[in-house]
């Protein structure tokens, strides 16, 4: 199919949904109406049932959190597949290009950014553990925190730090909390079986508001959810920057 | 102001159906693979924009209780917002997924034409 | 309020647009970060504090460090295959 067909089509297409789109918008009701009981139900409820403040990670990890279960899996997927695609190139062409990660190779940054790197690095990792313990009382959780910790050994690979950089990635346990991550999640699930319970029934006791063990499983899943978002972002930066650690020597 | 409420939500809804489009228009007269996924970048954001408008309730405070929004008070909707978090990061995996792909398409026909590749060769 | 918050809906489609018409992928990183940037600041205006933590986290590391990766292992291996080209031709 050549470019100007593939066009016609397109705009024929655009035209019908810009039309349905119109006539949708003008029948949709006001934001003022708050027809949504589902939401109001939610928010009524999840100060008294489950000692939460924040309502976004109690729907995400408990209301809804089958829903969760299955987005995790994609990243975990997504995840794999990077790795298994990235990974096969890697011993093809191990033989012509020369390893770059040599200590005697410097022409790295200045001295201030390493040492604001050195800094950072810490408060980063800090950081991040306090967005993933404290999601369900402030905005957080699993998935913003477990990004932020995968960005602090990003920042090890911007200092020149090769040689950490190499033995962080390869470190087998960094597979390891992925997988443990995913696993958790379901396993967590899955003790709601012994209280004859269906999957995913948050039956733990529920703690005191506005503390760390307030809501019963949804810190525990955070925290699984977090190790997993954390060891996927890493993995999925040494899939990538693996080919382009061995290739940088010859320029 | 009813009036200014409503212009928000159709512009909105303007901006998403907008957004939609121009992100089709992209992929389907892309001659880079790699300007093929950005362009999928903006259709994705064109589904944030929709569900934020529809979760939108103006004047309400974010539903998050502290020592000032007492427990069980009205604010904006919780469900459509923890639908966005998890697709946010979900779907920048899969965006690096695509990325992985349009490497091994490269390296296997040496161009990033999308028109030039010949999937259905035996 | 409501004008800031027509004002973020329509640089949002700005940037949406200007991504789309870039074609150089170089330079279009530049406007995917700008169009996540945007799109964090209209969910933190539309008061939705969790989505705008994520995005921002996602929007300004994570995706245009995939793309400008990707972008170099392609110019790599277009390198790499120029010279067993030229080492096959002599």
């Amino acid at each position: 199919m050549n470019r100007p067909l593939r066009e016609i089509f397109f705009f024929a297409g655009a035209i019908g949904f810009a039309l349905l789109w119109t006539a949708v918008s003008v029948r949709l009701p006001g934001p003022a109406d708050l027809r949504d009981r589902y939401s109001l139900a939610i928010l009524a409820r999840t100060f008294p049932e489950r000692n939460i403040t924040d309502t976004v990670s109690a729907v995400n990890f408990d209301y809804r959190g089958f829903d969760t279960v299955g987005e995790e899996f994609i990243l975990f997927a997504s995840v794999l597949g990077s790795m298994v695609l990235l990974r096969q190139a890697e011993e093809k062409n191990a033989k012509p290009l020369p390893d770059a990660i040599t200590p005697g190779r410097d022409v790295g940054p200045s001295d201030a950014m390493r040492l604001w790197i050195l800094a950072m690095v810490g408060v980063k990792i800090a950081f991040g553990i306090y967005i993933v313990d404290h999601g369900q009382l402030s905005p957080g959780g699993g998935f913003q925190g477990g990004v932020i910790l995968a960005s602090a050994a990003l920042i090890i690979y911007l200092g020149h730090n090769f040689d950490t950089f190499k033995r962080i990635m390869t470190h087998p346990l960094v597979e390891i909390a992925e997988a443990a991550g995913a696993a958790g999640f379901v396993i967590v699930g899955m003790i709601a079986w012994f209280w004859h319970q269906p999957f995913l029934t948050n039956t733990l006791p529920m703690g005191k508001s506005n503390e760390m063990t307030s809501g019963g499983t949804i810190p525990i899943i955070s925290a699984s959810v977090g190790i997993e978002v954390a060891g996927g972002f890493v993995l999925l930066l040494f899939a990538f920057l693996q080919e382009t650690l061995t290739v940088e020597e010859e320029h | 102001m009813p009036g200014m409420n409503h212009l928000i939500t159709y512009t909105g809804l303007g901006v998403a159906a907008w957004m939609f489009l121009v992100g089709l228009y992209g992929i389907v007269t892309s001659r880079h693979l790699v300007h093929l996924c950005l362009c999928l970048t903006v259709v994705q954001a064109s589904t944030y924009v929709l569900l934020t408008v529809i979760g939108y309730r103006p004047g309400l405070p974010a539903p998050i209780f502290t020592d000032w929004v007492q427990a069980g008070s009205l604010a904006v909707d919780p469900v459509v917002q923890a639908l966005m978090l998890t697709d946010v990061v979900v779907e920048a995996t899969v965006v690096a997924l695509l990325l992985a792909i349009t490497v091994k398409i490269h390296k296997r026909t040496g161009s990033t034409d999308p028109a030039a590749i010949n999937v259905m060769r035996g | 309020m409501t004008i800031f918050l027509l004002a973020i809906l329509l640089m949002v489609a700005v940037a949406g647009t200007a991504v789309v018409f870039t074609r150089d992928p170089a330079n279009q990183t530049v406007g995917v970060g700008f169009l996540g940037m945007v799109l964090a600041i209209m969910f933190m205006a539309f008061n939705e504090a969790d989505v705008s933590l994520s995005q921002i986290v996602i929007g300004a590391v994570g995706l245009p460090l995939m793309i400008l990766l990707a972008l170099a292992k392609l110019r790599r291996d277009a390198d790499v295959a120029e010279k067993e080209q030229n080492g096959k031709k002599r």
